[in-house]
């Protein structure tokens, strides 16, 4: 008989998150718990100089008097801030390792997760910051990106070869108090990735990081720092994996842009950190903080595809101060069986003529529940600014729920402000179409929902694209309902 | 190629089909005709797989094989199209996606690896050409804003692409204006051979005045109630459906 849905089902009960795969790399962990001593423990670690100990220990005591925020549509048992370590470096890692002297295992380990670093600097241009748990492992390109005066590295190197960079720009558009899980990471950020492109430099290739959680245990608290000099342009990748496990792993970053004037920056993610099983039991809290500012003439793009975590808070925002500046969102947010994400972006017009787009699609299936979140606030001085937002979603079944909450502030007559939604649901009607064509069930829903993103895919570089439409199959195999 | 014995279906545990008996062979055009809600489209539902409908007795044969243990996915490999009465619509992928995972997935079905891009827009450019089809056309969303006869059009360029042995044409005239159904028509004519069939279903005699059938039969009640040549096309066209109707209850 027919290949039904409950076959469907069944096969895909018997296949597993493809990077829940654990490497055996020797740690250094510290011992669970938060307070003033691990956080120095944290800053020696990493050598670091003495104000950004004191910036840290200003960001904790800030922290210590914060409440986690309960606003967002997500519910899940809080997290016991003392019972996880807030370092765990892979121990073979030396911070001056080249390429050759990286832990083959750890080598392994990348190439299980599709992303060779040889392959990547030979076929994709790309050059690549990997940080595995806490510390970051290899960049590679740094050569060819140092003859344009392109600063890429960890952000603990950072800290140490340009403090006058770090120290002028860092927690200047995430302020250290900015929410409890901004301060949280101003305590305790681990590692990171760092980028200063110099004036008038457009960056020859695409940087990427690629995150990865994978000792038990441990929260991943990683800040990424990128600074476009006037008129330069850069565009970022940003990768995420975790492996399966049944407790729940914290994973609370900041990412930090700043478009000077007429610098242009594109912040692309692929976010798949493990969703949790089926019946919902762990996965990855994934509570981030995302902001950039541009000055005049700048623009920012975020382009997101969120398929992973348990519960996902995230809301990569604008701030447009400078007159004629540009602030975009292209986001694909899949949640599947147990999956929560509350997710969306902020528009904060203050120049002149400042624009902004958002479009958001969220798909849901299986009992997951998907909100946008957004906030488009236009000031009293923004003259003539404009927003687009559209916020589609789109239904695999009858037990999952999509919600919006756009949020509108409009504190200037000559603002131009539209929104529009749609909700729609994967019918039976467009499968069987698909399926009298010759196209089986499987193949019909993963074209659905790529034309139901193409908006947002179409922003992607093609190399990630094309994961990303990878990933949207895998997430959404046995959704049908 | 189609033997259909006794077919019998239902919808929701209402009996639609009670009884159809059908064979049509290679080269052959037949004509369903019949008034509403006779079940002439589900028949052609039945005959592509569409799930709802539920197979309660009879059997469908295609070149020699029990159709019923199919999935409408293999059924269309095996070289069944149906033309849709109402084609749907698919927000973002564009027509030429469409074929291209629609050729390729038949392509598999037989071992062969996907079509060359080059090969593949060879075709698609031949068969636009063949229908006279805006190569505009074929980078938009799939039937989405498409008026009635643009659909239309469509389906029967999918029909072209993949060239199937039976090609069964639900309604294909309807919503169509006297051009449009000349191009449609037009289409079907080039693409008809000594070794595919078409069957048409429909509710009016004109689309039989430009694809001309060998048989016409007509269904009333879930049952071919009388078959013939293109004349009985005529003849229903002048005295209706009711004449047949009568003749059946005497």
């Amino acid at each position: 008989m027919a290949y039904t849905e409950d076959d469907l089902k069944k096969e895909l009960e018997t296949k597993e998150y493809e990077y829940g795969f654990y490497t055996d790399l020797k740690s250094e962990t510290f011992p669970i718990g938060l307070n003033e001593d691990i956080v120095r423990a944290i800053s020696k670690k990493k050598e670091e100089p003495e104000w950004m100990t004191n910036w840290r220990l200003e960001a904790f005591r800030e922290w210590e008097k914060m409440i986690e925020p309960e606003w967002a549509n997500v519910h899940y048992a809080k997290p016991d801030f003392q019972a996880i370590s807030y370092y765990s470096a892979p121990q073979t890692v030396d911070p001056n390792k080249t390429l050759d002297d990286v832990d083959p295992d750890l080598l392994a380990m990348y190439k299980k997760l599709g992303i060779s670093v040889d392959e990547q600097k030979k076929m994709n241009n790309v050059a690549m910051d990997v940080v595995v748990d806490s510390v970051s492992v290899a960049t590679t390109f740094k050569k060819t990106l140092g003859e344009k005066g392109i600063i890429f590295m960890s952000i603990s190197e950072a800290i140490k070869e340009h403090p006058e960079l770090v120290k002028k720009y860092i927690g200047t558009v995430v302020p250290k108090k900015d929410n409890f899980y901004a301060a949280l990471n101003s305590a305790v950020f681990s590692d990171g990735s760092f980028c200063y492109i110099p004036k008038g430099v457009k960056c020859p290739m695409e940087l990427s990081t690629y995150f990865r959680i994978n000792q038990a245990g441990t929260g991943q608290f990683e800040r990424t720092l990128l600074i476009a000099d006037e008129g330069s342009y850069v565009s970022y990748l940003e990768g995420c994996t975790a492996p399966s496990r049944d407790e729940n792993q914290l994973h609370a970053a900041v990412v930090e842009l700043i478009a000077l004037d007429d610098a242009e920056i594109k912040y692309s993610t692929v976010q798949n950190w493990y969703p949790g099983n089926k019946e919902g039991k762990g996965g990855v809290y994934n509570f981030v903080t995302k902001r950039g500012i541009c000055e005049k003439n700048a623009k920012i793009s975020w382009t997101q595809v969120e398929t992973g975590s348990a519960v996902t808070w995230k809301y990569p925002s604008c701030i447009l101060k400078g007159d004629n500046s540009i602030g975009e969102f292209y986001s694909i947010a899949v949640t599947n069986n147990y999956q929560q994400a509350d997710t969306g972006t902020k528009m904060i017009h203050l120049g002149k003529n400042t624009k902004s787009t958002i479009i958001s699609k969220g798909i849901s299936a299986g009992k997951s529940q998907n909100s946008y979140r957004g906030l488009v606030q236009i000031n009293s001085r923004a003259n003539n600014a404009r927003n687009f937002s559209q916020c589609d979603s789109l239904l695999m079944g009858n037990l999952c729920g999509a919600h919006t909450f756009p949020y509108i502030e409009v504190k200037n007559k000559t603002a131009q402000v539209e929104h529009e939604a749609t909700t729609s649901k994967i019918g039976e009607d467009q499968i069987f179409y698909c399926n009298q064509r010759g196209i089986d069930t499987e193949k019909a829903i993963a074209l659905i929902v790529n034309g139901f993103s193409k908006e947002v895919l179409n922003k992607l570089p093609m190399e990630f694209a094309v994961e990303a439409q990878k990933l949207l199959e895998i997430s959404l195999e046995g959704s049908v309902g | 190629m189609l033997k259909i014995k006794n077919l019998q279906a239902n919808i929701e545990d209402k009996e639609i089909l009670k009884g159809i008996n059908l064979e049509i062979n290679p080269g052959e055009v037949h004509a369903i005709m019949g008034p509403n809600g006779s079940g002439k489209s589900t028949l052609s539902s039945v005959i592509a797989g569409k799930e709802e409908y539920t197979m309660t007795g009879g059997e469908i044969m295609f070149e020699g094989e029990d159709l019923s243990e199919l999935d409408p996915e293999e059924r269309a490999h095996k070289g069944i199209f149906l033309s849709f009465q109402y084609p749907i619509e698919i927000p973002g992928v564009s027509v030429t996606n469409f074929m291209k995972a629609s050729i390729n997935a038949h392509r598999k079905a037989q071992g062969l690896e996907d079509m060359p891009a080059k090969d593949m827009l060879k075709m698609i450019r031949d068969k636009s050409e063949l229908l006279e089809i805006d190569r505009k056309f074929l980078s938009r969303s799939l039937n989405q804003g498409f008026s009635g006869g643009e659909k239309k059009r469509n389906e029967i360029f999918q029909m072209a692409m993949l060239n199937p042995k039976l090609a069964i044409l639900d309604e294909t005239d309807s919503g169509l204006d006297i051009d449009a159904l000349k191009v449609v028509a037009n289409g079907v004519n080039k693409l008809r051979s000594e070794d595919n069939a078409v069957l048409l279903i429909t509710h009016y005699q004109r689309l039989l005045d430009y694809i001309v059938p060998d048989f016409v039969h007509v269904m009333v009640d879930g049952k071919i109630v009388k078959s013939g040549t293109k004349e009985l096309a005529y003849e229903l066209e002048e005295r209706g459906y009711d004449w047949v109707k009568q003749e059946k209850s005497v």
